[in-house]
């Protein structure tokens, strides 16, 4: 039982079909590209990363379907949350909402994608793979987005996991497997996905609140995500550098990494300790953009490693 | 004789998107026969060029 229920919108006039209105760019704009370029990024350094070779054009392909099945995740998201993405003002001029595609129309779009992206990982790379990239479209539709978001404010603390799966997808590609180094990857980003939430939800906490999504600081008050932000932030800093402690990363990797954590420990502490006004939200903004900088140079730095000792 | 049913008619923005999404239907069709292609050569390699006389 979800506590907040979704709602069907269903037009009262049968003689008109409100379908057929979507362009290109507007179902292009279902995949969600932002996201899709971070588990672009990531897919990739974990594909870079895995020990043995795999031929560039399958490396291009395993990259293309791991997208692909991003995409289609979006897709079926944006079809599933339709009735509350109408209400908040972040996502109220997604391609539904705006009237651009019909519900039935992105549902179709994610299910055709998600089987296309699953099928030609199988066939092309490998099933392993292509079986792992099905579980991740799986949990983010079916375990997040339809049961965890409306129901739990730890929605994103588990549901999270969906977005870290990629460079273990990438890593799976090359070996057909999972290891130890493909799971820190995975930790990296699932430790790091709570405080880069709820940093948003602190300063969009009213969107959140009209929408009736549980979210922490909704549910729980923005004290005690305060604190939860601190935690997590205390538990990222030492994964972050893991790669290093655990010899798949170098001493350039293993410096930056604890100088980007010790700063985001930093930048989420201000957040714990401005609790009003501007400077407070100025606060949750600032660790928010800063959360993806600092996802994009672990990763950035784990690739550039990899290339200069590969060259 | 029976009627014929009237169906859904287009207008002439639906038809307008309807062509601009085939197009790029027809675009991701065409290269997907071009990456199974190629990828069918990468996979058997040298092993193309291995036919039984």
């Amino acid at each position: 039982m979800s506590l907040v229920e979704r709602q069907d919108t269903i037009s009262q006039d049968s003689s008109v079909w409100d379908g057929g209105m979507g362009s290109v760019s507007d179902y292009v704009a279902l995949l969600k590209p932002r996201v899709m370029s971070l588990v672009i990024f990531t897919a990739f350094v974990g594909l870079m990363l895995a020990p043995g070779s795999v031929h560039p054009v399958l490396g291009a392909v395993a990259i293309l379907c791991i997208a692909i099945g991003a995409g289609a995740s979006g897709a079926l998201n944006m079809w599933y949350d339709a009735d509350i993405d109408r209400i908040m003002s972040r996502t109220r001029n997604r391609p539904i909402p705006a009237g651009k595609v019909t519900g039935d129309e992105a549902l179709a779009f994610g299910i055709t994608l998600s089987i296309g992206s699953v099928v030609t990982l199988g066939l092309l790379v490998n099933w392993f793979a292509g079986a792992f990239l099905a579980f991740t479209i799986f949990f983010y539709v079916v375990v997040y987005t339809m049961w965890l978001k409306r129901s739990t404010p730890q929605n994103i603390v588990i549901g999270g996991a969906a977005g870290a799966f990629p460079p273990m997808i990438g890593w799976a590609s090359v070996t057909g497997s999972v290891s130890l180094e493909s799971f820190v990857l995975f930790l990296i980003i699932f430790m790091w996905t709570p405080p880069h939430f709820w940093a948003l939800a602190l300063f969009k906490s009213v969107d959140y609140r009209a929408a009736g999504v549980p979210m922490l600081p909704v549910v729980a008050g923005e004290t005690s995500t305060r604190h939860h932000i601190l935690v997590y932030s205390l538990l990222l800093a030492p994964v972050g550098v893991a790669p290093y402690l655990l010899g798949f990363a170098g001493p350039v990797y293993g410096a930056a990494a604890a100088l980007l954590g010790l700063t985001f420990l930093a930048l989420a502490a201000d957040v714990w300790r401005k609790r009003d006004g501007d400077v407070a939200r100025l606060a949750c903004v600032r660790l928010f953009k800063y959360s993806i900088f600092y996802l994009f140079m672990l990763f950035a730095l784990l690739l550039g490693e990899s290339l200069v000792a590969g060259a | 004789m029976t009627q014929e049913e009237p169906g859904i008619t287009l207008t002439d923005e639906q038809k307008k998107k309807r062509r601009s999404r085939s197009i790029a239907i027809a675009v991701v069709l065409g290269a997907l026969v071009v990456l199974f292609y190629v990828v069918t050569i990468v996979k058997l390699g040298p092993g193309i060029m291995d036919r039984a006389l």
